[in-house]
Formats: C-alpha cells, sequence, structure tokens
C-alpha cells in the first residue's frame, strides 16, 4: 500500500487508511486508551499494523503509538480501529465518570508521593 | 516563535521505550497548560519516567466533537503538536501529563486533551501574566479543576496575592510557587493539583442537586 520512500505528505497518511481521514465519531480510543496486542505480526500485514502489534506487545498508549509511528493520533487511531475489529488488540480504556472516583485520586495521590 | 512543535529536543526513540507492566490498564490524565516558553516540557521532564514524547493531532470540524463547535466553523484542518510524559503510579495506574499551549489559537486542541482529564495546571511566567488569562478562562468554561503553579524565573516581583489578584483567581484555587526544573518541585504540583480535586469532589458529592458546569 504505502509507497517506500515517501515523506510524510498527506497523500501518504490517507493511503495509509485507504482514503479515510477521521474513524468514527464514537471512536472509542482515548489518548490514554491502553493498547494490548492479540496475536503476533504476520507477514503480509500492512507495515504501520505490524509495527503497532510489536509495539503492542505490553500495554501502550494511543499517544505513544502515535508518536513512535510519527503519525498523527488521528491516523493512528484509525488504525487502531481495524486492528481492534479484527480482533487484532484489545482496548483497555480509561475508566470515565462524571466525578473522579475517590479511590482512584487516592491511588494516583499515593502514587505521586512515592515518586 | 509561533509553532508549539518548537521544543525540538523531545525525541522520539522508539528504542529508549521504557514499556509499561502488562497489567496496567488505566490511563489518567493531566494537563499542564501555559504560554510559549513558560517551561511545560520542562516540567513534564522532570517527573516523566520517559523522556517527553511529541506527536500532534490534526483537528478538523467534524473532528471537533464539543459543546462550542460554533466558534469553529469555517475553519479547515488543523494540525497542533503537543508533548507528554508518563508517569507510572502502581501496577495498574498510568499517568499521562499533557503540555498544551496556552494560547488562544489551540483551544480546540484543548477540548481534546481535557476530555476526561483530572484536571490542569497552569503554568505561569510572572513577568508574562497576561499570557494565563485565556488558559484559565477557558479552564472554568469547561469546568476542568486547575491549580496555577508560578514557575520561578528568578526575580518575581510579585507576591502571591498580587498575582491571584492579576489572574483574578477564585480563592478556592490554590496557587503555589514552583521550579519546573526541579523533581521534587514538579511532584508538589502535581500532588497540590490531586489534593485540590479530592477536597473539591468530596464537597461536591456532598450536594445533594450538584450543579456541575459543562
Amino acid at each position: 500500500m504505502s509507497r517506500p520512500g515517501r515523506d510524510d505528505a498527506p497523500d501518504r497518511l490517507y493511503t495509509l487508511t485507504g482514503g479515510r481521514s477521521r474513524s468514527a465519531p464514537d471512536t472509542p480510543f482515548d489518548l490514554v486508551t491502553l493498547v494490548v496486542a492479540e496475536c503476533d505480526p504476520a507477514v503480509g500485514m500492512q507495515s504501520e499494523h505490524a509495527a503497532i502489534l510489536r509495539l503492542c506487545e505490553r500495554p501502550t498508549a494511543v499517544v505513544e503509538i502515535a508518536a513512535v509511528l510519527k503519525l498523527p493520533v488521528s491516523i493512528t487511531r484509525i488504525l487502531l480501529s481495524d486492528l481492534l475489529a479484527a480482533g487484532r488488540v484489545s482496548a483497555r480504556h480509561p475508566q470515565k465518570a462524571a466525578l473522579p472516583d475517590p479511590d482512584i485520586l487516592e491511588q494516583v495521590l499515593v502514587g505521586l508521593r512515592n515518586l | 516563535m509561533d509553532s508549539v512543535t518548537s521544543d525540538a529536543r523531545t525525541s522520539q526513540g522508539a528504542d529508549a521505550r521504557t514499556p509499561l507492566g502488562a497489567q496496567a490498564d488505566n490511563g489518567l490524565k493531566i494537563v499542564v497548560v501555559g504560554g510559549f516558553g513558560v517551561g511545560k516540557t520542562t516540567l513534564v521532564r522532570s517527573v516523566s519516567e520517559i523522556r517527553p514524547l511529541n506527536t500532534e493531532e490534526t483537528m478538523t470540524q467534524a473532528g471537533a466533537a464539543v459543546d462550542d463547535i460554533s466558534e469553529v466553523r469555517g475553519k479547515s484542518a488543523t494540525t497542533v503538536a503537543f508533548d507528554f510524559g508518563r508517569i507510572t503510579l502502581d501496577a495498574r495506574n498510568v499517568l499521562y501529563l499533557f503540555g498544551a499551549p496556552g494560547q488562544e489559537r489551540f483551544w480546540f486542541l484543548w477540548d481534546r486533551l481535557f476530555s476526561g482529564t483530572l484536571g490542569a495546571v497552569v503554568l505561569v511566567d510572572t513577568r508574562r501574566i497576561d499570557d494565563s488569562w485565556y488558559a484559565i478562562d477557558r479552564l472554568e468554561h469547561h469546568g476542568t479543576p486547575f491549580i496555577v503553579a508560578c514557575n520561578d524565573f528568578g526575580g518575581s516581583a510579585h507576591t502571591p496575592a498580587q498575582i491571584r489578584e492579576a489572574l483574578d483567581l477564585d480563592p478556592k484555587v490554590p496557587l503555589l510557587d514552583c521550579d519546573a526544573r526541579s523533581r521534587e518541585s514538579s511532584k508538589r504540583v502535581l500532588i497540590t493539583l490531586v489534593e485540590h480535586l479530592k477536597t473539591l469532589y468530596a464537597a461536591e458529592s456532598a450536594l445533594t442537586t450538584p450543579e456541575l458546569a459543562l
């Protein structure tokens, strides 16, 4: 799909995602959703997909994947949505509530004090 | 300099990655917001377990799913870069610190960053207090809890009371001095924010009819 030797021109990004510029508006991928690979990279896989699977052998945040792959977050989300739909990654989404769980805040405080 | 990508020292070293523990399952966010050169990346770097990374978000009208989208009608796609760092808090919780540019034209990035964030640190250069007004205004508008940290560039002629007045700060919003280069000092800033959150939410959950700013 992506031709080698291309730089980071926008057309490269469109090629990566088959022309899509954004994932579904209800994309579940937060910047800090932790992604975990559920399979090994396979021959013939799109190279970015393979790179994500290697990166996510351990839980890795969406924003870190984007930074390491040097891709915009929006493009990274699309690639992740594809992998998620194919069952190749799982996603650990941040806990979302109107108010943060007091227990979580306490855990954050303990963690920071222990730094 | 205009660009938020200006901190060229941030690096992308994939090889230098420190992986998270296998049990990590809850990402948390704190945003550090402030004007150019106020020390956002310095603060992130001093407490982060990874060298600050840089990435970018391409924002389009349709991507900006926010309550006041009317303000950007007519704008096409814009790319904004931001720095972030990471702190592993325990086996499950991982805190991400985002350095966000405070200028008005980046507000749409904040919407994305602020979504689900625990709270924000407004980093202030007391020699350029004006740079902080807009950030504080937006945070109040969003109902995002925040504290104000004055980065010590030496020779601040202002007392905390003067800064509080200049920023027209709610008396309940904590304000402290810090040295963004110091790990201990930056830790203190983050702890102050989380302690503030605890106080805030303890008070809110005590209300029978909570009025949440949306």
